[in-house]
């Protein structure tokens, strides 16, 4: 795993022809807007799928909401496949109440996640 | 926890993030950005943007959008009528009409939304003025707006509105505060010219002393300059040496043209020049402190044997103080009608037989500071060029200059000891 921005503790993976971004803590401005440039430097380079992994996200606030609205636009432009993983309940209620659940994967892992995209594959 | 409650919580959070971004102070740009960002957030809307209206020329300027592609950077018009009735709504809009702005809006610029939906237009009212607009396309549950929704979108709204207009508010302030600022400029320019062309006519007046007042605003200058005083005060002296005599204007003409010294009779009409010159300076009102004192008191000596009130030592302005000892140094150095120009050396050895009765040792120090650096070269000629015509081979005085200093500094206060170190 490496931080591929250089500019921050934006962490990301490639497996395959999917990254794997790993949100912060706390996913507000500052951080909702480097995982939004991380996710597009993602899809410009190839990346068919987006695994958003929040294992280490607590809260996500409205600007954190609408940051990863942007994101789901960006990937939907770019037809490709979006999906988050490791979503704690709270955030995941939110998302499901929100409606950005309609728009992406909700899994429990990254494995579950990498599963999905195998299974989807010809 | 049940999803209403989660909605109110989710709600509530983003319009205090809101109020603290507003609040804070920093970049416009970016709080209405992030402020649209929490609107949309809110109720995970996919697009939408933020529009500040402007009366003149009559358009709404995009100054944050989301998910509405490049379609929208220019303006775009609204007219007055359109305007009007935006306002008219108020910033409680019902669904159906914020729904109905919409369509107006889609239908009034096709071209610009071509390929963008926007569901609501919300007018940003605050004290009956449209400030902007927001407008905004679907939520990413694809559902409907509510009436719920328009409620918080409503009070969302309301904040970027008041913050919007805050920030033109200051911005009108700060405009306001740059003319005034330029006509006070105007005003001391003109102020300036004034009192030049006063001291012209001064000197005019007394043809044995023409260009008198302006050398000694320009020596008051150099020593205040040389003592430390600050820009605006040295300008303040500058100007009191060029209005000096002004009080010279009611004193008949001709005493001032007597070709011999004065009698008593002549003495007593000319000593009357400094408290005139008070009278005629006093009921101005001069940008800068003390002016009618400094013409007042400019033949007070610091024994108390001056006039025209007898003042002792610190009892004498200290403006007055350097306007008397600019004023002495040129009536040495030029022509009288009883007697020629004195030579420099003369000139001095009057300064130091006279430093501590007639003159404060602190401003002939700063005088003999001046007039060194500039001779050893370390300081921009200026005393030296008023000096040349009449004088040359001013580097023999450097001794004289160094001896009266080593005499009487040490007594200055700290702002003299700072601009000698300069």
């Amino acid at each position: 795993m490496s931080d591929t921005t250089g500019e921050s503790s934006v962490q990301a993976r490639s497996v395959g022809d999917a990254a794997i971004i790993y949100a912060s803590d706390y996913l507000n401005k500052l951080s909702g807007e480097r995982i939004e440039r991380e996710c597009k430097r993602q899809l410009e380079s190839g990346h068919r799928t987006l695994i958003i992994n929040f294992r280490d996200t607590e809260i996500v606030n409205s600007i954190g909401v609408s940051i990863l609205v942007g994101v789901i636009d960006a990937a939907e432009k770019s037809t490709a496949r979006l999906i988050f993983s490791d979503v704690n309940n709270h955030t995941a209620e939110l998302f499901q109440m929100l409606g950005l659940t309609r728009h992406v994967s909700l899994v429990s892992s990254e494995d579950e996640a990498l599963s999905l995209i195998s299974e989807a594959q010809p | 926890m049940d999803t209403n409650t989660q909605r109110l919580l989710h709600t509530f959070s983003a319009l205090a993030d809101l109020g603290q971004e507003i609040a804070a102070a920093g970049d416009f740009d970016e709080m209405l950005r992030t402020s649209f960002h929490l609107l949309l957030g809110s109720l995970a809307i996919r697009r939408g943007a933020v529009a500040e209206y402007e009366r003149e020329p009559g358009s709404v300027r995009f100054v944050a959008t989301r998910g509405l592609g490049e379609s929208l950077s220019g303006p775009l018009a609204l007219s007055t009528d359109h305007a009007q009735r935006l306002s008219s709504l108020g910033s409680s809009i019902s669904l159906a009409d914020a729904g109905k702005e919409a369509q107006r809006f889609l239908e009034d610029h096709k071209d610009a939304f071509a390929s963008v939906e926007i569901d609501l237009v919300l007018p940003l009212v605050v004290r009956e003025e449209l400030i902007g607009l927001v407008l905004l396309g679907e939520k990413a549950t694809g559902e409907k707006f509510t009436d719920e929704d328009l409620e918080v979108l409503s009070a969302l709204s309301r904040h970027i509105g008041v913050g919007i207009r805050s920030h033109r508010l200051l911005d009108e302030i700060g405009h306001k505060a740059d003319e005034n600022l330029r006509l006070y400029e105007g005003l001391r320019a003109i102020y300036k010219e004034t009192v030049r062309a006063f001291a012209a006519a001064i000197d005019i007046k007394d043809r044995y002393t023409q260009g008198h007042s302006v050398r000694v605003g320009k020596y008051s200058e150099i020593i205040a300059r040389e003592m430390g005083w600050p820009d605006e005060e040295v300008e303040g002296i500058t100007i009191a040496g060029y209005l000096h005599d002004i009080g010279k204007l009611i004193v008949d003409l001709s005493v001032l043209n007597s070709p011999g010294r004065f009698n008593a009779k002549e003495q007593k009409e000319m000593n009357r020049h400094p408290y005139a010159g008070y009278e005629i300076l006093s009921p101005i009102s001069h940008p800068y402190a003390d002016i009618p004192l400094m013409a007042r008191y400019h033949h007070e000596r610091m024994d108390g044997n001056g006039y025209p009130d007898g003042l002792k030592g610190d009892q004498i302005p200290p403006g007055a103080k350097i306007v008397t000892l600019a004023d002495s140094f040129d009536a040495m150095t030029t022509d009288r009608p009883y007697r020629k120009k004195l030579p420099l050396e003369d000139v001095l050895a009057d300064f130091r037989v006279n430093t501590g009765t007639q003159f404060d040792p602190e401003v002939v120090c700063a005088f003999c500071r001046a007039f060194l650096k500039e001779i050893e070269g370390s300081k921009e000629r200026r005393l030296l060029n008023l000096l040349n015509r009449n004088y040359s081979n001013m580097e023999r005085l450097s001794p004289m200059l160094s001896q009266m200093l080593s005499e009487f500094d040490g007594g200055g206060d700290t702002r003299a000891a700072s601009a000698a170190g300069n």
